[in-house]
């Protein structure tokens, strides 16, 4: 807008002198107290971040079981699907959309390799009995080893934690039981930490294998429980301790509080199998709304219809005395 | 023809061309006015103006840390209070900003030409949502760790796992402090200099003087 357009715009209106600089400043030295004040009295929330190390040692059994399912390919992040593999696991799709399988693997994923028998292997130098265990599993026919893991893990339901061994009762498991407790040892020891992190380059910045190991066990979501985090206690919103999270992100977070996106059978093909997807398309298409207010009729109307404005140019429509629609009949 | 626009000589080639749509598009007196309309006295006027305050303390101790590494703040008292500063600058950021963009809706603050200033704002909180949550996965804590866990399946069923890794601390780290603060500044940079040039929108209802651009319908349309 021109000068000269903008003059014309304020005509009659009434100007005062306003400075924006002073107001900017004021209210940057303003923040600055209040923010400050916060971060002296309040601090900043800091729950350190769980090792595999500290997992091993406090719940030894749900990390062997969470192993087991890893190396027999049963768990969440082995069964996965895109972008970490070929599987369909936890592949959501919505009506005709498929964008999970659309998009293809892109952060390949072997849970099996990556989590159990690579480390084993680095543990297994100078270890004759992990050797000749790792020997055996690997040597052992695709059906045997699926019976020797299949067992492990029926039997690791009443298995016992004793000095960060873990033992079950006695049965057909093959080498199952070495491995997995060399691996617990590994893990207790932090190597396990720092071999899921090492990528065959010096640095690494990268979790994925850490992290979806961790995930796919119960340790990890039972402490984000105790914290309120999960995503059906409004997680997204939360933050550790009594500090306040991501709160703008209410509306995202209800979605998976309410029916059809936590119910199983839900409602024209969307249940909380999709939800992810699904409450992402609804959240987009809200926000494309959003974005386009201004151009669509009705919408942009809303303001007009429920006089919020009354209030926002109270003084504005007291010095005129008139109603909002009274007076030059533009509306 | 405005004072600054006749201070630009003619000629001078591209840089001269340049110099002159600057000085006609964006001139000075338009870009810090010293009169207001009356009606800007009115409380919902600052949360815009704290907004980019509490974007600029953000930006500020976000260098701060960016500067120590993201480890820093974990194991220094220092460092754990401009992290403070930075948290609690978020938190004022956004309920500011949401402040402002809902009073901007009730005020149907799009009319008369201003469509484009209100999508840029919205972009803007669009980007910022981003940035916060890039913001949380690189806490490096436990919080870092849960949110990227839960977060990932979202991310992966709409397809951005082949762009988006959450559970690469790298690229999100990398996304948080360079990538996404420079696009708000940016978007917050545009969206000021587009206030400034159209004026505050008159009050609904207000008498029309004849707007060069409004439509016929006024003002709801933009």
């Amino acid at each position: 807008m021109s000068a000269e357009a903008k003059a014309a715009y304020y005509r009659n209106v009434r100007m005062i002198p306003f400075d924006l600089v002073k107001e900017l400043a004021l209210a940057t030295g303003g923040v600055l107290i209040v923010v400050m004040i916060l971060a002296a009295v309040f601090s900043s929330p800091d729950v350190p971040a769980v090792t595999i190390a500290n997992w091993a040692a406090a719940d030894p059994v749900d990390f062997v079981t969470t192993a087991t399912s890893e190396l027999a390919g049963s768990s969440t992040s082995a069964d996965y699907g895109p972008p970490y593999n070929n599987n369909a696991g936890s592949v959501q799709t919505l009506w005709f959309l498929k964008p999970q399988s659309w998009a293809g693997v892109h952060t390949p994923v072997d849970p099996a390799n990556q989590f159990v028998l690579q480390p084993l292997q680095q543990a297994a130098i100078g270890d004759p009995a992990l050797t000749a265990a790792l020997s055996t599993f690997l040597g052992a026919s695709s059906d045997q080893r699926a019976a020797w893991l299949d067992a492990y893990s029926t039997s690791l339901a009443d298995a016992q934690a004793n000095n960060g061994q873990v033992t079950v009762a006695a049965g057909d498991y093959g080498p199952a039981p070495v491995l997995m407790n060399s691996l617990v040892a590994l893990a207790r020891s932090g190597g396990l930490d720092g071999l899921l992190l090492a990528s065959n380059q010096f640095f690494a910045t990268d979790y994925t294998g850490s992290l979806l190991f961790m995930g796919d066990g119960g340790y990890l979501e039972g402490l984000a429980n105790e914290q309120k985090l999960t995503g059906n206690q409004w997680g997204m919103m939360h933050e550790t301790g009594r500090y306040p999270g991501q709160a703008w992100l209410w509306l995202y977070t209800l979605g998976y509080q309410v029916p059809p996106f936590n119910e199983e059978r839900g409602f024209l093909g969307i249940n909380s199998g999709n939800a992810d997807l699904a409450i992402t398309v609804t959240m987009g298409a809200l926000t494309l709304l959003l974005v386009l207010v201004p151009f669509v009729p009705g919408l942009r109307d809303i303001p007009r219809w429920i006089p919020i404005h009354r209030l926002i140019w109270r003084r504005y429509y007291a010095e005129k005395g008139v109603g909002p629609r009274a007076d030059d009949g533009t509306a | 023809m405005s004072r600054s626009q006749a201070a630009v000589p003619a000629g001078g080639g591209w840089t001269g061309a340049f110099r002159r749509q600057i000085a006609r598009r964006l001139p000075l007196e338009e870009l810090l006015p010293t009169n207001q309309p009356a009606y800007v006295h009115s409380w919902v006027y600052l949360f815009g103006a704290i907004t980019i305050a509490a974007l600029i303390w953000v930006v500020a101790s976000g260098v701060v840390l960016a500067f120590f590494g993201p480890q820093w703040w974990h194991h220094s008292s220092v460092g754990r209070f401009f992290n403070s500063i930075h948290f609690w600058g978020v938190q004022v950021f956004f309920i500011f900003m949401v402040l402002h963009l809902w009073t901007q809706f009730w005020a149907a603050g799009w009319r008369d030409g201003r469509g484009l200033t209100w999508v840029i704002g919205v972009v803007t909180f669009l980007a910022s949502v981003v940035a916060g949550f890039t913001g949380y996965i690189s806490q490096q804590n436990f919080a870092a760790q849960w949110i990227a866990v839960n977060a990932k399946d979202a991310v992966n069923a709409t397809g951005m796992g082949a762009l988006f890794n959450p559970l690469n601390f790298g690229q999100a780290y990398g996304i948080h402090v360079m990538l996404l603060p420079a696009s708000i500044v940016v978007l917050v940079a545009a969206h000021i200099v587009m206030v400034r040039m159209k004026g505050i929108v008159r009050p609904i209802d207000a008498p029309t003087p004849g707007v060069a651009d409004a439509s016929p319908s006024n003002e709801m349309a933009s």
